[in-house]
This record gives C-alpha cells, sequence and structure tokens, in this order.
C-alpha cells in the first residue's frame, strides 16, 4: 500500500462514517477496558521512554567526558608532596596532547570524601593523596609516555586514564538504554494483545449487531471498519491521557541539583520532551492494526 | 434468479435433504410447507447464501455460490430482501434506522430520507418511526421486517414464518403487502406452518405450493 492510499485511509478512518458506526451499540466493559490499558501502557511508556533517554545521556556523558579525562594521583610524604605536584603540573604542562591539568584544592578533596566521611574532614592533617586533573585534547595523549616520564620524574604519581572502570559503565548504561527500549516495545504488544483481547470481547458481545448487518448486505469491511474507528479512538484517547500524566510525573520527578545521583537525572531535556507526543499516534497505529486483524479473522469465520 | 439443482444439506452426520432442485423465477409467488424440523429455513438459508449445500449447487442469478467471496455473497444479500420470524432488528437503533439499514450498510444512507417516509407509510409504521423495536408490537416487528427487506428494491423476497408470531388480521394485512410487491414484479418466497394463509394468498395471486417431508420436495396437493 502506497503512503498515499495509506494517509487516505487513516483520513477515511477519522472522518468516520456516523451510521455505520451506531450500527454497533457502545460497550461499556470493552470500552471502559480499552482506553484504561491505553492509558495506563502509555503512562508505562512514557517512563520506559524517558529511562532509555535519560541512560543513552548517561552512556554519551560517560564515554565522552570520561574519555577526555584522566587523574593523577600523587601519594608521597607530606614534606615532598608539593614539590611533586609542581613536577607533575610541570611535565603535564609539556605533554603533547594535554589540554589543562590543575590540582583539586582540598576544598574539592574534602567534597570527593564527603560520601564517606561526612562533612567537615580535616583533610590537611590526613595522609590523604594529591589528586590532579587532567583534560585532554582531541586525540588523547600518549599514556604510557606519560607514566614512564612521571616514574622518572614524580615517583608518587599513578596515572589513571579510566579506561578500566570507563567500559563496564558506558556497557551499563547502553545496557540500560537497551532494556528501556525492550520494555518500550513489550508495552506495545502488551497493548496490542489487550485491544485485541478487547476487540474480541466487543465482537462476541455483538454477535447479534453482526448477524443482522450480513443479513442487510453489509460487506466485512463495513461490519470492521465500525469496530475498529471505535477501538483506534478510544486507544488514541486513552494514550493522549496517560502520557499527559506519564510526562507531567516525570516533570515532577526531582532535579538532579536537589537530590543528586542518577534516578533523578530521569526525564526529558530540550526537545526530548517531542518523543512522548508520539506515543498517542502509536497507540492508536497499534489498535488499528489490532482491532482490524481481530475484526477481520472473527468475521471472516462467520457467515 | 435463484436456482437450486439437486441440493442436499446435511449435519452433525444427518442428512436433513437431498436431490432438491428449485427455481425461483422472476416475478413468481411460492409457498413452502412442511413439518417443523423438515428443514425450511435451512432452505431458505441456502437461497441467501447464509449456507453452503454439502451438495449440488445453488445458484444466484447464475452464480454458484460456493464460488462466490464474501464480498459477492454481500452484494448479492443487497438483491434479497429476508423476512425473518424473530425480525432480528438492532434493538438500539429507532425503527426508522432499522429499516435503513440496508442502505446505509451499501453507503446509500442520503437515500434513505424519502423512501423511508414512503415506505413506513406503505406498511403503516409512520407513527412508530422514533421508537426502538423492544417497544413495537409483534405485528407492528413484522411489518418494519417487510419493510427492510425492500428498502433496496430487492428483486427476491424471502419470509421466514413471517407470521408466526402475529393474529390473523394483520397476517391478512401483511399478506396483502407481500402481493402487491409480487405484483411489482418481485419474486416471493414464504416459508409457513399456516395453510390458512396459503388459502388466502392463492384468491389473490398464482402461488405455487412446495412441501418439504420425508427429505424431498414436492408440489403440495390440491387441498391447498
Amino acid at each position: 500500500m502506497s503512503a498515499r492510499e495509506t494517509l487516505l485511509r487513516a483520513a477515511t478512518l477519522l472522518r468516520g462514517d456516523v451510521q455505520a458506526d451506531r450500527a454497533v451499540p457502545p460497550s461499556g466493559f470493552t470500552a471502559r477496558l480499552t482506553v484504561f490499558t491505553a492509558a495506563a501502557m502509555a503512562f508505562l511508556a512514557v517512563f520506559a521512554l524517558a529511562l532509555s533517554l535519560a541512560t543513552g545521556r548517561l552512556a554519551d556523558r560517560w564515554g565522552d567526558e570520561l574519555a577526555r579525562t584522566s587523574t593523577l594521583r600523587i601519594s608521597a610524604p607530606a614534606d615532598q608532596i608539593l614539590d611533586q605536584t609542581a613536577t607533575a603540573l610541570r611535565a603535564l604542562s609539556t605533554t603533547p596532547g594535554i589540554a589543562s591539568a590543575r590540582a583539586l584544592t582540598p576544598d574539592e578533596q574534602r567534597a570527593l570524601l564527603e560520601p564517606w566521611f561526612g562533612p567537615d574532614l580535616p583533610v590537611e592533617t590526613l595522609a590523604v593523596p594529591q589528586l590532579i586533573e587532567i583534560v585532554e585534547v582531541d586525540g588523547g595523549f600518549d599514556a604510557t609516555g606519560l607514566r614512564a616520564r612521571l616514574q622518572a620524574e614524580v615517583p608518587g604519581a599513578v596515572l589513571d586514564d579510566h579506561t578500566r572502570w570507563r567500559a563496564p559503565l558506558v556497557e551499563a548504561a547502553t545496557r540500560l538504554r537497551m532494556l528501556g527500549l525492550v520494555a518500550l516495545g513489550l508495552i506495545a504488544l502488551s497493548t496490542a494483545a489487550m485491544i485485541t483481547l478487547a476487540a474480541q470481547a466487543a465482537l462476541a458481545a455483538n454477535e447479534q449487531v453482526i448477524r443482522v448487518l450480513r443479513l442487510v448486505g453489509a460487506r466485512d469491511a463495513y461490519i470492521a471498519r465500525a469496530f475498529v474507528r471505535r477501538f483506534t479512538l478510544r486507544a488514541a484517547g486513552g494514550a493522549a491521557a496517560g502520557t499527559a500524566a506519564g510526562m507531567l510525573a516525570v516533570a515532577l520527578l526531582p532535579s538532579t541539583d536537589i537530590a543528586g545521583g542518577f534516578l533523578t537525572g530521569l526525564g526529558f531535556r530540550g526537545a526530548g520532551w517531542l518523543w512522548p507526543l508520539l506515543v498517542p499516534p502509536f497507540a492508536a497505529a497499534a489498535a488499528f492494526a489490532a482491532t482490524r486483524a481481530a475484526s477481520l479473522r472473527t468475521l471472516r469465520s462467520g457467515t | 434468479m435463484i436456482e437450486l439443482r439437486d441440493v442436499a444439506y446435511s449435519y452433525g452426520g444427518g442428512e436433513l435433504f437431498s436431490d432438491l432442485s428449485l427455481t425461483l423465477a422472476p416475478g413468481s409467488f411460492h409457498f413452502l410447507t412442511g413439518p417443523s424440523g423438515a428443514g425450511k429455513t435451512t432452505l431458505l438459508k441456502l437461497c441467501y447464501a447464509a449456507l453452503t449445500a454439502t451438495a449440488g449447487e445453488v445458484r444466484l442469478w447464475g452464480e454458484d455460490t460456493r464460488g462466490m467471496d464474501r464480498d459477492t455473497v454481500a452484494l448479492a444479500r443487497r438483491r434479497i430482501g429476508v423476512v425473518h420470524q424473530d425480525c432480528q432488528f438492532l434493538d438500539h437503533l429507532p425503527l426508522a434506522e432499522n429499516v435503513a439499514l440496508p442502505l446505509t450498510a451499501a453507503g446509500r444512507g442520503d437515500e434513505a430520507e424519502g423512501n423511508l417516509t414512503d415506505l413506513l407509510g406503505w406498511v403503516g409504521l409512520s407513527d412508530q418511526a422514533a421508537q426502538l423495536p423492544p417497544q413495537l408490537s409483534g405485528g407492528e416487528r413484522q411489518r418494519a421486517a417487510l419493510a427492510r427487506a425492500i428498502i433496496m428494491s430487492p428483486d427476491v423476497i424471502l419470509a421466514d414464518e413471517p407470521t408466526g408470531n402475529i393474529d390473523w388480521e394483520m397476517s391478512q394485512r401483511l399478506l396483502t403487502l407481500l402481493v402487491e410487491l409480487n405484483r411489482m414484479g418481485k419474486t416471493v418466497l414464504i416459508c409457513t406452518h399456516d395453510l390458512n394463509l396459503i388459502r388466502a394468498a392463492k384468491s389473490q395471486v398464482p402461488a405455487r405450493v412446495l412441501r418439504l417431508k420425508g427429505r424431498r420436495l414436492i408440489a403440495a396437493g390440491a387441498e391447498l
């Protein structure tokens, strides 16, 4: 079927046939079931989408930002640590591929230790290693060469280019993104299955209507259309309500600034808020396909 | 128009009838009688392709129903008006919409308005147009079913015990309507137990009376 034909069919479906619609009595139970299912699934779909987008951002950040930074840790006796730090900074400033290097301040080091030791830790009185943050240029630096040079000039220096722990984090974030997408797929399938069941229940409940319509010469397509349009519009309406509720719930989640951590980063940013708007049309399309298939299958089995 | 040749119908291992032949020629009037369970309703359903014969062939306007797809069957049914004993209405729709249903199902709903007024007047139901089917009496329902059966101006009218649930006066009124339709050139087949109805009809129209008995279709005797 061409795109034009598809659009024409969609327009015909939306315009509807009032008389065909009236031939099928409004059935309360299946109507409520369809609307509720579509709304609940759309609500979950918004969260799955938010999870997928958030983990995608996380994977990108871990993949890109951490790949461009390294840490140099200097462990030395208290009377040598300042000298070794200065020597290391000089060496780093002349190393090709390094954009900048700076020693973390005592406040920054205290903030790093705060989750484990609590606030107001007197880091100055402890033998805490000095950390130097290194920012690389595109293409990075020669880590092996730098390690060899530091070993000679700064014996207490240990270079961590984040490779060891960045890879599993990126992999975990990527898998979380995949899980979000799988959840979206499962939600779509569940929606289609529930709407199929509701449509079949409606068809069974309206056996007499179908018999009468056949008696007067109605084609299967005419009978199916009345059911398909009704279920498609119900699913679209329910999904729109569920999507709106889901977007509101995502918007009301605590911000990263307030609570910190990964989960509070769940949400949409910028143009990402447009993605959930695709949920109602997709739900309607799933309902259309599921109801049409169920209707035609049921109608083919009768006389 | 409608032709059955050597038709048999079996269900559940039992044969209802066999070697049955019948031709409904244009403008003819037929009665089909026989004991309960003889297969009158089944024969009627074969005539509008609601059932498929287990042997022999049923032809609607020359086309074998076994080779018809579902759309072709639907189109053929638009040329056949069917009146059932239980009428079969959509109870949530007013009488007028029920009567107009064949037109709306055929996508010709815009033709309904003018036709409906005349038709409901002809069957004497103008005042009941807005009522729901459950609010109508048995006779009114039968006349409404007849109106629905003929709104598409079909070539053939098949009626299954149309007077089964109504009194004699109303039966006469319904028969008069069917005779009028036959005089307009419509083919009519009525299944009935009511011998008085057959006698009344034969005084008005040259009706052929067939009897389904012992799995065979025979011409009824001169007592009718």
